[in-house]
C-alpha cells in the first residue's frame, strides 16, 4: 500500500471559527439535500437528481485544502461541491428548478452546476469525461507560470474508464499539478466496489502511471482536509499530480430513482453510525443546543433558497438557442449556423418569431404552468423503467382527455 | 502569393498564429519529435520548443479532452488526430464536452480549440483508416466544421479557425495534402467561415463538392465542358457549419440543378442535408430532383480496384449531372 494516513479521528483540529464554518457548510450541504429530494418528489426538480448525503466531508475536506483560485472539477452529483466553493445556494436551487437565475440558466440541471467566478469548473454528466479537463486545466496552469493546482473529483466508477488511464499517465508524463480525488462510495451505481474492480484500494491503481496515492477517511473532514491539503501542496510544490481515495458511504440511492436493491439496510445503518455531521459535531463537543442552533440556520438557509428559486423566472422561450456559440465575426448570431428552415431563421427577426411561428411553444406555456402549482406530482417511482413507464401512461392519459 | 502544398500552407498556418499569440499551442501524437504523421507540423517544434509543441500518447480522448480543459482556462490549443478515423475514441470530448459546454454552463465557459484531423481514400488503408466522416460532426451543434479543399483555403481557413473563440473540428484531407496551390503569403491571409467559394461559373447546372470532392467536381466540370457542352458551376462551401447556404441557392436559382458530391457514406450524409436544405427553400427553382454522388455505402475495401470503384470519381459526378437533364 502507498502512504497511510492516522488513524481516523486523530487529525489536528483546526481553529475554532474554521472548524465551526466547516460544520456549517456540511449542514448547508445536508439540507440542501434533503430538500432537493423533497422538491424533486413534488416534481419541481426533474430529469436525475443525485444526492451527496453520507459524503459532506469528502467535499467540505477537499474545499477547505483549496486556494480560492485553485479550480475544482466534479461530477454529476456536485451541488455540495457549488455550495462549499462558494456558490449561492439560491442560484444552485434555482439550476434544479431549471430557472433562468440558476448557476448554469437552468441549461446544465443537476448534473452540470458551474460556477466560474469561485472557479468551480462544473459537474459533468459522463462518468471520467472530467478527467482530461482537468489535467488540461493543470496544464494551462503551468502553461502561464501559475501556481494553481486542480482538484479533480470522481467516483470509483469513473476508475474504470479509459480516462483514467490516459489521463493520469499524461498528467504524470507532463508534472501536472493535478489532485486526482476518488470520492469512492463503493458503488459504480449499483454495482459494489469487488464487483466492478479488481484491485479495490483505488489509491494504488495510479502506482502503474506514476501517480502516488493517498487514503483517507471520506467519513472523517479533518482526516480528508489533512490528506488533501497535503496532496494540494505537493502537486503544487512537486510539480506532480496526485491520487487520493477517500473511502466514504451515500446514504441514499445513487439518484432519486434507484430502489437500493443491490445493498442491504444493515450496510446503510452501520454506516450512517459514521455520519460525518455528527462525528465531527461531537468532536468539536458542542452541546446539542448549539448543534440544533446551526442545524436550524441551515434549514432556515435552504427554505429561502427554495422560496427564491420557486418564484424566479424560466428562461424565456426566445433564449432557447442562447450560448449554443460565441459570437464575433464568423457567428454573428446562432442562425448564421443553422440553417434548417426557410424564412424563419434569417435574422434576429426568430426571437420574436418564435413564439409565433413554433408551434412547440403551447408546451412551454403548459410546462410552466405545470410548475407554479404548489404541489406539482406525486412521489416518483422507484427506478427508472417505471418511471418512463409512468410518464407514458400519463401521456395516454392526457392524450385521452384531449380526445373527450 | 507563393505557389506551396496543402500540408506547407496548414504549416504556415500554424507557425503564423503561434508567433502571434503565445496562447497558441499543439498537442498531438508524433507531431514534434517525427514531425508530424503527414508532416504538417514540421519544423515547429524546432522553432517553438516542447512547451508548445507536445507531442502526446495514443490517448486521443484524452488528448482532446485536455484541450478543453485547456481553452476553457485561457489557453487556444491545436489539437491534432492522426486520422478522422482516431477522432472517433475521442468522441465523448468532442461531442459532450467541446462541442456542449458554452451552452451546458449557460455561456459562462468559453472553448477556443480546434481539432484538426485529415481524411479520406486512396491510399489502400483498409475500413479503419480511410473514412470521411464530416457528416457525423456537421451533426453536432456548439461547434464549427470546415472542410479546406485548396492550400489557400487551408491556411485561410485554420487562421481563422484558430482566432475563433467556438470549437472547431477542421478536416484535412490526406489525398490534398500533397497538392499545391497560390497563397497569399499575407499574415493576415484569414478566411471567414461561412462563406463559400465558386471554383467555376456554369449556368446549366449546380455542384457541390465537399472536400476533395470539390477538386474531383471542378474535373468533371471540364469534362462536362467539352464532352457535352454542359457548363457546371462548382461550389465548394469550405465550412459546413456555418453553411453558405446562399451562395448555393443564388447558383440553383440561375441552373435549375443541383448536384452534390462527397466521399462519404450516403445515409445521413452532408449531401442528404444539402438535398433537404435545397428542397426546402428552393423547390420552385428545380427542374430535376437533387442528385447526390457519395462514397459507397461499405466499410472501405484494402484492395486497390475495389477501393477505386467505392468513392467517387469524375465519371460518377458526370452520370449524374447527365440524369439530370433526361426527361423524368
Amino acid at each position: 500500500m502507498a502512504d497511510v494516513t492516522q488513524e481516523a479521528g486523530t487529525g489536528q483540529l483546526p481553529e475554532p471559527d474554521a472548524a465551526r464554518e466547516w460544520l456549517e457548510t456540511m449542514m448547508l450541504i445536508r439540507r440542501f439535500e434533503e430538500r432537493a429530494g423533497e422538491m424533486y418528489a413534488k416534481a419541481k426538480v426533474g430529469g436525475f437528481l443525485h444526492l451527496a448525503i453520507g459524503e459532506e466531508a469528502t467535499i467540505v475536506g477537499a474545499c477547505r485544502a483549496m486556494r480560492d483560485d485553485d479550480y475544482l472539477i466534479s461530477t454529476y452529483r456536485s451541488h455540495g461541491h457549488a455550495l462549499a466553493r462558494g456558490g449561492d445556494p439560491d442560484r444552485v436551487m434555482a439550476e434544479l428548478f431549471g430557472r433562468d437565475e440558476g448557476v448554469s440558466h437552468g441549461r446544465g440541471g443537476s448534473m452540470h452546476m458551474f460556477d466560474l467566478e469561485n472557479r468551480f469548473m462544473g459537474g459533468y454528466g459522463i462518468v471520467g469525461g472530467n478527467l482530461p479537463l482537468a489535467a488540461g486545466m493543470a496544464l494551462a496552469s503551468d502553461y502561464q507560470g501559475l501556481d494553481e493546482v486542480t482538484v479533480c473529483v470522481f467516483g470509483d466508477g469513473a476508475a474504470n474508464q479509459g480516462t483514467f488511464g490516459e489521463t493520469l499517465n499524461l498528467a504524470a508524463l507532463w508534472k501536472l499539478p493535478v489532485v486526482f480525488m476518488v470520492t469512492n462510495n463503493q458503488f459504480g451505481m449499483g454495482t459494489a466496489l469487488e464487483r466492478h474492480s479488481a484491485v479495490t484500494d483505488l489509491h494504488r491503481r495510479g502506482d502503474g502511471f506514476g501517480v502516488p496515492g493517498l487514503r483517507c477517511d471520506g467519513m472523517d473532514v479533518v482526516e480528508t482536509h489533512e490528506v488533501m491539503r497535503e496532496a494540494i501542496r505537493r502537486a503544487r510544490e512537486d510539480r506532480q499530480p496526485i491520487l487520493v481515495e477517500a473511502i466514504t458511504y451515500r446514504f441514499r440511492g445513487h439518484s432519486m430513482a434507484d430502489p437500493e436493491e443491490y445493498r442491504t439496510k444493515e450496510q446503510v445503518e452501520e454506516w450512517r453510525k459514521r455520519d460525518p455531521i455528527n462525528v465531527f459535531a461531537e468532536r468539536l463537543g458542542l452541546e446539542d443546543d448549539e448543534v440544533e442552533r446551526l442545524d436550524g440556520q441551515a434549514v432556515e438557509r435552504v427554505d429561502q433558497a427554495v422560496a427564491f428559486a420557486d418564484k424566479a423566472p424560466f428562461p424565456a422561450p426566445e433564449s432557447l438557442y442562447d450560448h449554443i456559440y460565441v459570437f464575433g465575426d464568423q457567428v454573428q448570431g446562432w442562425y448564421s449556423v443553422d440553417e434548417r428552415s426557410a424564412g424563419v431563421h434569417k435574422g434576429e427577426d426568430e426571437r420574436s418569431l418564435a413564439e409565433a411561428e413554433r408551434g412547440p411553444t403551447e408546451h412551454y406555456h403548459q410546462a410552466v404552468e405545470a410548475a407554479s402549482k404548489e404541489d406539482v406530482g406525486e412521489k416518483k417511482p422507484a427506478d427508472e423503467a417505471q418511471a418512463e413507464d409512468e410518464d407514458a401512461e400519463e401521456a395516454e392519459d392526457q392524450d385521452e382527455e384531449a380526445e373527450e | 502569393m507563393a505557389v506551396v502544398r496543402y500540408r506547407e500552407a496548414l504549416n504556415q498556418a500554424l507557425r503564423e498564429e503561434m508567433q502571434r499569440d503565445e496562447r497558441v499551442f499543439l498537442m498531438g501524437e508524433d507531431i514534434g519529435v517525427f514531425n508530424g504523421a503527414f508532416k504538417v507540423t514540421a519544423g515547429l517544434l524546432e522553432e517553438f520548443g516542447e512547451k508548445r509543441v507536445r507531442d502526446t500518447p495514443i490517448s486521443e480522448n484524452t488528448i482532446v479532452g485536455m484541450g478543453v480543459g485547456a481553452a476553457m482556462t485561457g489557453l487556444r490549443p491545436v489539437v491534432e488526430l492522426m486520422t478522422i478515423n482516431f477522432s472517433l475514441l475521442a468522441m465523448d470530448q468532442i461531442v459532450n464536452h467541446m462541442a456542449t459546454i458554452h451552452y451546458m454552463f449557460g455561456g459562462q465557459a468559453k472553448v477556443p480549440m480546434v481539432v484538426r484531423m485529415p481524411q479520406g481514400a486512396g491510399h489502400q488503408l483498409g475500413p479503419t483508416h480511410s473514412h470521411c466522416l464530416e457528416a457525423l460532426y456537421l451533426h453536432v451543434p456548439g461547434m464549427l466544421l470546415a472542410v479546406p479543399s485548396t492550400a489557400a483555403d487551408a491556411k485561410g481557413l485554420l487562421k481563422a479557425a484558430i482566432r475563433d473563440d467556438n470549437p472547431v473540428v477542421f478536416i484535412e484531407h490526406e489525398y490534398l495534402y500533397g497538392q499545391r496551390g497560390d497563397v497569399p503569403d499575407d499574415d493576415d491571409h484569414v478566411i471567414q467561415f461561412g462563406q463559400a467559394a465558386i471554383r467555376r461559373e456554369g449556368a446549366d447546372v449546380t455542384v457541390v463538392g465537399i472536400s476533395r470532392m470539390a477538386v474531383t467536381a471542378e474535373k468533371a466540370a471540364d469534362i462536362l465542358a467539352k464532352e457535352h457542352e454542359i457548363e457546371a458551376e462548382v461550389i465548394d462551401p469550405r465550412t459546413l457549419r456555418p453553411l453558405d447556404l446562399d451562395t448555393i441557392l443564388e447558383s440553383v436559382a440561375k441552373t435549375n440543378r443541383a448536384v452534390i458530391v462527397e466521399e462519404g457514406w450516403p445515409h445521413g450524409g452532408v449531401g442528404a442535408n444539402l438535398a433537404a436544405l435545397i428542397q426546402e427553400q428552393a423547390f420552385d427553382d428545380l427542374d430535376a430532383p437533387v442528385a447526390r454522388v457519395t462514397g459507397a455505402d461499405l466499410p472501405m475495401p484494402y484492395s486497390k480496384p475495389l477501393e477505386q470503384i467505392a468513392y467517387p470519381h469524375e465519371p460518377q459526378i458526370v452520370e449524374a449531372v447527365l440524369a439530370t437533364f433526361r426527361d423524368l
